[in-house]
């Protein structure tokens, strides 16, 4: 059999694709950027499972660096942001950030959103000397491994078992709960290691915490569960995990007739979780977080949000936000856009406003010093209970 | 046999001419490093590739499973290499015989199966193999094994490729082989003529797994982390993709299909947006133009400018099969 | 709760959480019995139906009723487009190739929404008010009852076009043989699609229905259920409707057990298992046929 004609005309447009990929590829190597612009790699969940919290947050990103740029730039260079998608999998995480800096030639990362990915990014990072900033990766583990900070990786927000203190301590002190409910998703680091250091901090302040419960991302249907957790009839249910599940669980909770106080964390912080669950089914819910929208340092922020966009940001879009500035104010201070001046800077970012608060970052552990608030879900707003400054 | 000496003389001249000019690529840095990761992949996609067509292709049995094996392989490695420092060809092959053990266990109840069932209990195979190890939480659960050492380059990925192609191509022209197609062309048929059936489509399904299980392992060796994320029912019908865009019972064709699949994927990294909905036209049109593939059953050793140096004759082709 | 009645609420969440497998693997099985073709895209095009739905609600200001016959309509036009644009093409080529292009079908319904809609889920407006019955400690959604009932109905409907009129005659004869079909002077394309639009409107009930209960949508909320009612159409016998309808409530139920009495994150994997230990007693599923292959 020889090749048809057709079969000819498909393989020489495969060849074609193939000779393209290779000129793409030479191209790879010239990493001569414009002198007038500096390269931010944004490397983030853009398809797959969780593009919803990866696209929020590079929306948060692309409008911090749209101020930024508004402004006249940086030292008279404008910033770009170069995105690639990870498809939500933490081995094209590694692919899209090899891609970034070897192909687009950025000089420092942004993203992604979920921890796994960003730890399995921060290998190739490191080896090229690159600085990442992770907006949302809450872990303790995304900046410091085996008891040593990773030179080149950074985080914008707060860590776990800071947020998973504030909340244990709220549940026995401020609602003096004996008894405890913990269901977490299975399929989030995030939400898993939350649940981790809540048990521990609730038992050590008296607690008990009678049943740990298991979902996993994308879930409709929680009843199962959670008629074994009505059960368990605990004085408070901590769901530590991302707003569209939450809305579910919260909504399904209380028409199983499940009435005692669900406490949760900053993966609550979207006006979707009160469209969902219904206003009725959200009372007598706490939730950790970095805001509260009735602060006045915030208000700028929201608005230009709101004007870009045209709806409320969500706390990844927060976040993004802030990796944006934080970012802007370290290449301003490190004055050129080399990588380890830039990582310097970084590092030595001490009481710079951001989006939702004053950051510093901590040198020994590459985490934020930075607030959190607890906020209390009542008749569809929300009510500031409490805000704890860090030790 | 000493026609087939000759060819795979010549094959293996060509690998080591390949080699050699993709290694000067490498090392003389004229490939960056994206897309040196990205030859990396095509490597580990070929050999996934040719060993679900040594299943689907060849021996004619639906499997919808083939990332579930990876997994296997995959986190056998990891946990040898990172956790009893194992070296990494040990890893390598223990993680390739236990997937090959694991294929032969569910292929002996499941095989019994035909066409969609077989497809759907496959497909809930490796979902439950996934779901396992993410109960696991001694290799990290849902969140992943972390600290990988990077053993994976490209001599390993080159040569283990080369080494599970040739051992496909023998033994889809062994006796065994051929066994296997009469079960593809019809099973009752070979049955009657005294092929142990059984025991062949295991045997198929049991090797195509032991080298899903190698490229796990060499997968999980090119990155930090790996997590159940990347062994998804998705991910093997990303495979199955390759071998039906190549051409069933084609090896060439899975060769291509690995290629082309992988590369448009990094290709169109930049178009985040775009890029799944191109794929997904780039696949519909493929099967509108060429429903039998891009190589259908044929292989380039016998197509026109090259059947001189093969010296293939022509009516070593397979006869032409239309249903699935 | 005491054990028993802990044991009746897991069976009433696994009937509600089944009936809606069940309503998605209704068209799932009557696409498959025509052109045993596994129509992946088939989850994405409920995804499809309950957007629709949503912006019936939410852009033209209608109410549930008309939202739904707008979403059940659309739905099924573009189910017979898909069906015309990208299978038919197909009829006489290998059936793997027709399986790659649904699955390539699948890709592109949910990126292009995704690319529309953006991937951050939405949020369906309440238009029905969620009655939840309390008999002695155990809760039944009246959404839940709804949906159990609308299933039920639609399969007794379906089960009568199917048996008793000329077009389920035709759509059996059909199925049967293709080719003899039309040489006996029907139209198989015709049939064909018609059964393409049913499946589909079959699949848009279903979105709606789902955001109604749920109150989110996203663009890839009909992968897993998609999944899962392909595996109830297999349990039940593929190709036979009330098989549909009994395997989809016997894997909610199996998922409610797992995920009450051992946990969730084994739920999955406890319905496949069942798959598989089903098929390998009974090769054809619960209520199929088994029929020898002739050499």
């Amino acid at each position: 059999m020889y090749f048809s004609k057709k079969t000819a005309k498909l393989m020489s447009l495969l060849a074609g694709t193939m000779l393209m990929g290779g000129v793409l590829a030479g191209c790879g190597g010239d990493n001569a950027a414009s002198s007038d612009e500096i390269k931010i790699g944004a490397n983030f969940e853009m398809t797959g499972n969780v593009a919803n919290y990866g696209q929020a947050t590079l929306d948060g990103l692309n409008l911090a660096v749209d101020e930024i740029n508004a402004a006249g730039g940086i030292n008279g260079k404008k910033l770009v942001i170069v995105s690639a998608d990870n498809k939500s999998e933490a081995a094209e995480a590694v692919n899209a950030a090899t891609k970034l800096i070897s192909d687009d030639g950025v000089k420092v990362l942004v993203g992604p959103a979920v921890t796994a990915n960003v730890i399995a990014e921060s290998q190739v990072a490191t080896d090229n000397k690159v600085p990442v900033i992770a907006p949302d990766a809450t872990s303790p583990d995304v900046t410091v491994e085996n008891g040593q900070v990773k030179p080149f990786i950074f985080r914008s927000c707060f860590i776990d078992p800071q947020q998973g203190t504030v909340m244990a301590k709220f549940a026995s002190e401020n609602l003096k709960a004996k008894t405890a409910v913990i269901y977490v998703d299975n399929s989030s680091d995030y939400s898993k290691s939350l649940g981790k250091v809540f048990k521990e901090e609730f038992e050590k302040a008296g607690g008990k915490v009678l049943m740990e419960e298991a979902f996993l991302a994308k879930d409709q249907d929680f009843k199962a569960t959670l008629t074994s957790i009505k059960t368990a009839n605990a004085d408070v249910v901590f769901v530590p995990a991302y707003y569209e599940e939450v809305g579910k669980i919260v909504k399904q909770a209380r028409e199983l007739g499940i009435t005692s106080p669900i406490l949760g964390t900053d993966g609550w912080d979207d006006s979707k979780v009160a469209d969902i669950a219904g206003v009725d089914a959200l009372n007598n819910t706490y939730f950790s977080t970095h805001y509260s929208d009735k602060d006045e340092s915030v208000k700028g922020f929201l608005e230009a949000f709101e004007k870009k966009y045209g709806h409320a940001p969500n706390v990844f879009a927060a976040l993004g936000y802030d990796a944006g500035k934080l970012l802007a104010d370290a290449i301003k201070r490190a004055g050129s856009d080399d990588s380890e001046k830039i990582r310097q800077a970084i590092e030595e970012t001490k009481d710079l406003q951001v989006g939702t608060g004053i950051i510093t970052m901590d040198p020994k552990t590459h985490n934020p010093i930075k607030q959190a608030v607890i906020l209390q879900n009542k008749d569809g707003g929300r009510v500031m209970v409490a805000k704890i400054m860090p030790e | 046999m000493k026609y087939l000496r000759k060819n795979d003389a010549v094959l293996l001249g060509f690998a080591i001419v390949l080699f050699a000019l993709l290694q000067g690529l490498i090392s003389g840095k004229v490939l960056s490093s994206f897309w040196q990761l990205n030859v990396l992949i095509i490597g580990i996609n070929i050999i996934m590739a040719v060993s679900l067509n040594l299943i689907n292709g060849y021996t004619g049995q639906f499997s919808l499973g083939h990332a579930g094996f990876m997994a296997v392989g995959a986190y056998v490695g990891v946990v040898l290499t990172t956790n009893f420092h194992a070296p990494f060809v040990v890893a390598l092959l223990a993680g390739g015989l236990a997937a090959a053990f694991l294929g032969f266990l569910i292929g002996i109840p499941t095989l019994r199966l035909n066409g969609d069932y077989l497809a759907i209990a496959t497909l809930g195979l490796g979902e439950i193999i996934r779901i396992v190890i993410m109960n696991i939480e001694y290799v990290g659960g849902a969140a992943g094994f972390k600290g990988i050492p990077h053993h994976t380059n490209f001599a390993w990925v080159f040569w283990l490729t080369v080494i599970a192609l040739f051992f496909i191509k023998n033994f889809v022209n062994s006796t065994h082989g051929r066994a296997c197609l009469a079960i593809r062309e019809n099973e009752i048929a070979a049955e009657s003529m005294g092929i142990n059936t059984t025991k062949y489509k295991v045997l198929a399904f049991s090797i195509g797994a032991g080298f899903a299980g190698i490229a796990g392992g060499l997968f999980a060796h090119c990155f930090y982390l790996i997590s159940p994320n990347s062994f998804t029912f998705m991910a093997s019908f990303n495979y199955l993709i390759m071998v039906v865009m190549g051409g069933m019972g084609s090896i060439t064709g899975s060769i291509a299909g690995a290629f082309v699949v992988t590369f448009l994927s990094a290709a169109l990294a930049s178009w985040p947006e775009f890029r799944m909905i191109i794929y997904a036209l780039a696949l519909i049109f493929l099967m509108f133009y060429r429903p039998q593939g891009l190589f259908g059953y044929m292989e380039i050793t016998s197509m026109r400018p090259l059947n001189r140096i093969f010296g293939r004759p022509k009516e070593k082709q397979e006869g032409g099969r239309t249903d699935g | 709760m005491e054990m028993g009645q802990q044991v009746l609420q897991q069976l009433v969440n696994g009937i509600s959480l089944g009936s809606i497998y069940a309503l998605i693997a209704l068209g799932y099985t009557m696409i498959y019995g025509i052109i045993k073709l596994i129509n992946f895209a088939h989850g994405d095009i409920y995804m499809v139906g309950a957007y629709i739905g949503f912006f019936a609600i939410t852009q033209a200001g209608l109410s549930i009723v008309p939202a739904l016959l707008v979403s059940l309509v659309t739905t099924a036009l573009l189910g017979m487009l898909v069906e015309k644009l990208a299978y038919k093409p197909l009829r006489h080529a290998p059936r793997l190739s027709v399986l790659i292009t649904a699955i390539g079908v699948s890709f592109f319904l949910e990126y292009a929404s995704m690319y529309f809609v953006s991937p951050t889920p939405r949020t369906f407006p309440a238009v029905m008010d969620s009655v939840a019955i309390n008999i002695g400690g155990l809760v039944i959604n009246g959404q839940q009852m709804l949906i159990l009932g609308i299933t039920f109905v639609l399969m007794v409907i379906l089960t009568y076009i199917v048996k008793f009129t000329n077009t389920g005659k035709a759509m059996r004869a059909a199925s049967f043989d293709t080719e003899t079909a039309q040489l006996m002077g029907i139209n198989s394309d015709r049939i064909i699609s018609i059964t393409f639009g049913i499946g589909s409107a079959l699949a848009a009930v279903a979105g709606v229905l789902v955001g109604i209960y749920y109150n989110s949508i996203d663009p890839l909320m009909g992968i897993m259920p998609g999944l899962k009612a392909f595996v109830a159409a297999v349990l039940g016998g593929i190709g036979i409707l009330p098989g549909a309808v009994v395997g989809g409530i016997i894997l909610g139920v199996v998922e409610a057990f797992v995920s009450g009495f051992i946990s969730s994150t084994f739920r999955d994997a406890a319905a496949f298992a069942i798959l598989i230990i089903v098929l390998l007693v009974r090769p054809t599923g619960i209520f199929g046929k088994n029929t020898k292959e002739k050499v």
